[in-house]
């Protein structure tokens, strides 16, 4: 009889997804609903640098748009909090590590949002970043978490595209829209090619997560493709990137790229972003203001069952 | 006047989808924080119906002029120029507050979207046929949490009779018959809302009561001398607009 590592190894070798109830290291389950919460906490968290925008969005059509984008990421929150219930802990508990600051969130959405072109950034460099990370994702051996991924990929992919067209629009408009575009360009390029996280000496999960499929490429890798793309992309816009080192290598066939001040993505993690205290607040607070209506709903329920009970 | 009734019904819209949309992000629970913004997006989407069909009737009236767009409706009129009424325009408050303004015109607007389905204005009956299937949902869910905060626990039964103390006084304005309404209902494009107002007041009791609130009394004290309607508004809509505006306003003539 092979024990249980070794139909759990034998899963991984084979590309058979591993499913909620199947037996699985304990370091496993623990990088997963480290990984999984985290980017569930991101989604929410990343509803707030967005949000702040809504009621200033400069069209009807734009403010459309952008409600209908935050509430998708709210939706991926959503389903990511629910995949990772499978794994054993509750929502509460992972919402209590964030709110409790244990846990993390991806640190862009520690930068805050100045301008309207900002939202187009966001779209474009942000998403962008994300879509480059998650792909793969959709590939990754635990069955809930890939599922989730090939649903969340979708609608990224879409809101790529929209943050692009307001950066477009914005382009090819005055001066003062071309101003605020590129400022926008300038102030997210850094912040979302560090997204990929430390260089790959310097990342502690990461050869694990190599190991059983859960990360299919390295953050290096990643980060290269991701330059690569937006390199090219930046011409359409007419913008440049802010980067004097950006410079096409035909012996690689990729672009090489300047220093990445990884003092600042250091700071930024470790809570002396620009915005890690209001975001955190942000959310203490509505979970707090919200603890009411919890309540009022569950003594309603509970309620109602009893009364259905009775009759 | 035609175009004085839509960009009524499309500033009531507009109003309560942006005070809606300020609540995105910051829900009580993740589920209600989709179904707010939800209802946010139905409101803001219904709004650019209206203000569209506005700006084409007012295309058509005045060759001569400058074409209007929906975003000139929304981004370039001042507060005397909305009329939308004044329980819309009011500060989101706590969820109760939230919830009670939208089960209030929800109601309502269900009522008045109903009659519009029989609009001689085949464009007009065509948005309300379009935007009643939402208003639907709308009722049901502030329906639902009415109930679950009337009667859910001590504290939230509290805050939704504070609720209802700080929103009764602002429910008669939905009732009051402007010059433009009165046209409309005379034209057979529009309704009258006074004609509305016993179907509506047997509806919220019905749900007032299963939620164990006091019911919804129609006392002749002295009228509100706001009126959102005929463009006296309360000083909340101002900032609104300043918010909401400030792109438009800064940058004038430009795409975006």
């Amino acid at each position: 009889m092979p024990s249980h590592e070794q139909i759990f190894e034998d899963k991984i070798e084979r590309e058979v997804r591993i499913e909620p109830k199947d037996w699985m290291p304990e370091d496993y389950r623990k990088l997963l609903i480290r990984q999984m919460s985290q980017h569930a906490h991101s989604e929410i968290v990343g509803m707030l640098p967005e949000g702040n925008w809504i009621t200033r969005a400069p069209s009807l059509r734009r403010k459309a748009t952008l409600i209908a984008k935050v509430q998708d990421e709210a939706g991926h929150g959503l389903y990511l909090y629910s995949a990772t219930e499978t794994l054993g802990i509750t929502r509460e508990e992972t919402i209590d590590q964030l709110l409790s600051g244990k846990a993390k969130y991806s640190s862009i959405f520690n930068y805050p949002t100045l301008t309207w072109a900002d939202i187009g950034a966001i779209g474009w460099l942000v998403d962008g970043a994300a879509i480059m990370n998650q792909v793969p994702l959709c590939r990754a051996s635990f069955g809930p978490y890939a599922r989730a991924m090939i649903r969340i990929c979708k609608e990224e992919s879409f809101h790529q595209r929209q943050g692009f067209e307001i950066l477009l629009t914005l382009s090819r408009g005055s001066e003062a829209q071309k101003h605020m575009c590129q400022d926008a360009i300038d102030r997210w390029w850094w912040p979302a090619v560090m997204m990929f996280g430390p260089a790959d000496e310097s990342s502690p999960h990461s050869q694990k997560s190599m190991q059983w499929k859960i990360k299919r490429f390295s953050n290096d890798e990643l980060r290269q493709k991701f330059i690569d793309v937006c390199a090219e992309q930046v011409k359409v816009l007419g913008m440049k990137l802010p980067d004097s080192k950006l410079q096409w290598n035909e012996e690689t066939q990729h672009y090489d790229f300047g220093e990445i001040n990884w003092e600042e993505f250091w700071n930024v993690v470790n809570g002396n972003g620009p915005c890690n205290k209001e975001r955190l607040a942000a959310r203490k607070k509505a979970h707090e203001d919200g603890a009411w209506v919890r309540e009022a709903a569950a003594a309603y329920a509970a309620k109602k069952n009893h009364s259905s009970e009775i009759r | 006047m035609l175009s004085a009734y839509l960009i009524q019904l499309a500033d009531n819209a507009l109003i309560l989808g942006h005070r809606n949309s300020e609540w995105t992000g910051h829900g009580p629970v993740l589920e209600q924080d989709i179904a707010l913004s939800n209802i946010a997006l139905d409101l803001i989407g219904q709004s650019r119906n209206l203000y569209q069909l506005a700006a084409s009737r007012m295309n058509t009236l005045s060759p001569e002029k400058e074409p209007v767009t929906e975003d000139d409706l929304a981004y370039l009129r001042e507060a005397p120029d909305f009329k939308n009424v004044v329980l819309l325009e009011q500060p989101n408050g706590d969820w109760a507050k939230t919830i009670l303004r939208q089960f209030y015109f929800s109601r309502f607007q269900l009522l008045q979207f109903r009659d519009l389905l029989n609009s001689k204005d085949a464009d007009l009956a065509a948005i309300a046929e379009k935007s009643i299937k939402e208003i639907r949902y709308h009722v049901k869910w502030s329906s639902e949490w009415v109930c679950r905060l009337g009667d859910g626990t001590t504290e939230s039964h509290t805050r939704m009779l504070n609720a209802l103390e700080e929103l009764n006084p602002l429910v008669a304005e939905l009732f009051t018959t402007t010059d433009y309404e009165l046209a409309a209902a005379t034209g057979g494009w529009g309704t009258d809302p006074a004609s509305l107002q016993p179907d509506w007041l047997q509806a919220v009791n019905a749900t007032l009561q299963t939620a164990t609130l006091p019911l919804y009394r129609d006392e002749k004290k002295p009228a509100l001398l706001l009126s959102g309607k005929n463009g006296f508004h309360s000083e909340h809509l101002g900032f609104i607009l300043a918010e909401m505006q400030f792109l438009q306003r800064a940058y004038p003539g430009c795409d975006w």
